[in-house]
């Protein structure tokens, strides 16, 4: 079996990382360009970042984020996880069609629809908004992905385990906790870093959810950027883009050292 | 499990997400589609005094109307932004199948050892902030921004062009924002592909053309299909990109809503051409689900 490149291969690969990558690259080293204007090189300087944490605007839009996005990927990946396990686990009961409608629909619903619908409904019941708005708006559409994760996992889990410790005598829940939930881990974690990262990048939903108080990082970021590129905010998306790279890689990492293990 | 005994347990475990997805799922998308029926006039802001609880949403049922939708019919710019968004939509789709395609399938073909680094490779852009990565074109393609400065540096272009603010750019930010969308469902299915086929059609004497044509790029469709899909239904509703990258002629239906809602706060319009964006992506989701169903009949 010829497993080799050909020449045209190795040419879609250079090219296809060279379009998803250079743009990135790009911002990453101008974030050090030591001239206002972000096209002109003027030299390396560390000085957008010390401007960066000196912002207090930025500074506070970072922490509510941080919060936001710890809390809404916790709550989301308990209520995915428990979708998931009824997706896989029950295959009637009243309603279950609707059931899997709801867990499926948020992740193609287009995200204006989705902050808008939110919007109203606060205002219907009167909510007032702010952090706890945008907490649930963001927990609703990432538990559905993590569902979806989940579900991949445990679709897959040998249920005669779980069969066998309740045979000796271990209650259906502690059977869960003691022998599903250890294996289907890596797809739990995997899905609460997907509902972190979901809500660290949202901008349209918390726009719409979010109240005076509770601006979020990437609102910060995309009204300056609508004023024009400035260092400064290449030096943000620095960091975030090596908070999420580092984040990426450890569960890669920690994945394959789970997989190995339980083989 | 003993029939008809449902464990407490599981019990809960679908309640508490049912409960959730409900009330802060399929209450707002009926309040949407109320608010979208009813009266521009009493709905406007002063909004509140119309529209104070739950009961009176459900008291004003009664009154539907459905000028919101009329309005939306006669009024060429939400005509225009639909068809607009439509049409960008489908096309970048295409574009990013086109780049997508030998992408995917290069992955497919690495060797086994190479392969789950590219895999990273291309989910990791996937991960990384959506707003970042469309805002990294900013500073490439305006006016004086670097794609200019390289092809003048060049001499290919004696002016600098302007790319920026056109549907050009808007184009470029959906085929990168949603290539690691394409590439996965394509390679999952390129990578499943029984390669000794390709070897019988090669020994019976078949170009490798020919064989890509009438074996990979059919086995494949499923993966053309769901890729396809997982692009085009986004881009349609998107506003990140037509707001940054695109002009004021760019015309797409979700920064349309958008202004819509906080500038002009017409909030039952913006309700009104939600629900017609909806039915706009409601075939292709449909498509989308019974592909997906049919993956999970065939490999499982």
């Amino acid at each position: 079996m010829n497993r080799n490149l050909s020449p045209f291969n190795i040419v879609s690969l250079v090219a296809g990382f060279a379009f998803l990558y250079l743009p990135i690259v790009l911002l990453i080293i101008y974030s050090f360009n030591e001239s206002r204007l972000v096209t002109v090189w003027g030299g390396f300087s560390t000085k957008w970042y010390a401007e960066m944490l000196n912002n207090d605007g930025l500074r506070h839009a970072a922490w509510v984020t941080a919060r936001l996005a710890f809390l809404s990927a916790t709550i989301a990946t308990i209520f995915g996880t428990l979708a998931a396990v009824t997706l896989v686990r029950r295959n009637r009961f009243r309603g279950r069609t609707l059931f899997s409608g709801l867990v499926y629909a948020p992740i193609v619903m287009p995200e204006v629809i989705t902050g808008l619908s939110l919007l109203l409904l606060f205002v219907a019941i009167g909510l007032n908004r702010g952090f706890i708005t945008v907490l649930i708006a963001h927990i609703t559409f990432s538990m559905c992905f993590v569902a979806v994760v989940v579900q991949s996992r445990l679709l897959t889990f040998d249920r005669s385990l779980e069969e066998a410790a309740m045979d000796l005598g271990a209650t259906p829940s502690k059977a869960f906790f003691a022998v599903t939930l250890p294996v289907i881990l890596p797809a739990v974690i995997a899905g609460w870093m997907l509902a972190f990262t979901l809500s660290l990048d949202d901008l349209v939903i918390a726009s719409f959810t979010t109240g005076p108080g509770s601006t979020t990082l990437p609102m910060k970021i995309y009204s300056q950027v609508r004023l024009g590129v400035t260092p400064e905010i290449n030096a943000v998306c620095t960091i975030l883009v090596a908070l999420v790279t580092l984040g990426v890689l450890a569960a890669s990492i920690i994945g394959k050292y789970r997989v190995t293990e339980t083989r | 499990m003993a029939r008809g005994q449902v464990p407490l347990m599981l019990r809960v475990s679908t309640w508490i997400p049912y409960f959730w997805l409900a009330l802060f799922f399929l209450v707002p998308f009926v309040i949407v589609l109320k608010v979208s029926l009813s009266e521009t006039a009493i709905a406007m802001p002063p909004y509140r005094p119309a529209f104070s609880g739950l009961d009176q949403v459900f008291e004003k049922i009664g009154q539907f109307s459905v000028d919101n939708y009329v309005w939306l019919t006669e009024d060429a710019l939400y005509f225009n932004a639909y068809i607009s968004s439509i049409r960008i939509a489908f096309f970048s789709t295409l574009i990013t199948l086109i780049i997508g395609y030998p992408l995917a399938y290069a992955v497919a073909r690495a060797s086994s050892s190479l392969r789950p680094l590219l895999l990273m490779m291309v989910i990791l852009p996937f991960w990384t902030s959506f707003l970042i990565r469309v805002y990294a074109w900013i500073g490439i393609l305006k006016q004086e921004g670097l794609l200019n400065q390289l092809l003048l540096w060049l001499g290919v272009i004696s002016e600098p062009l302007g790319i920026l603010n056109t549907d050009v750019a808007v184009y470029i930010g959906i085929v990168y924002s949603y290539l690691p969308f394409m590439v996965l469902p394509l390679y999952a299915a390129l990578e499943r592909m029984d390669r000794s086929l390709l070897e019988a059609a090669a020994d019976l004497g078949a170009p490798p053309v020919m064989s890509f044509w009438q074996i990979t790029l059919p086995l494949s469709l499923p993966g053309i299909i769901a890729g396809s899909l997982l692009v085009f239904i986004p881009a349609v509703g998107e506003f990140v990109i037509p707001d940054l990258l695109g002009g004021s002629t760019t015309l797409m239906i979700g920064k349309t809503l958008w202004v819509e809602f906080f500038s002009n706060r017409d909030w039952p319009v913006a309700s009104a051409a939600a629900i017609i964006l909806l039915l706009v992506l409601v075939v292709p989701i449909v498509l989308f689900q019974n592909a997906q169903s049919k993956v999970r009949e065939a490999g499982g």
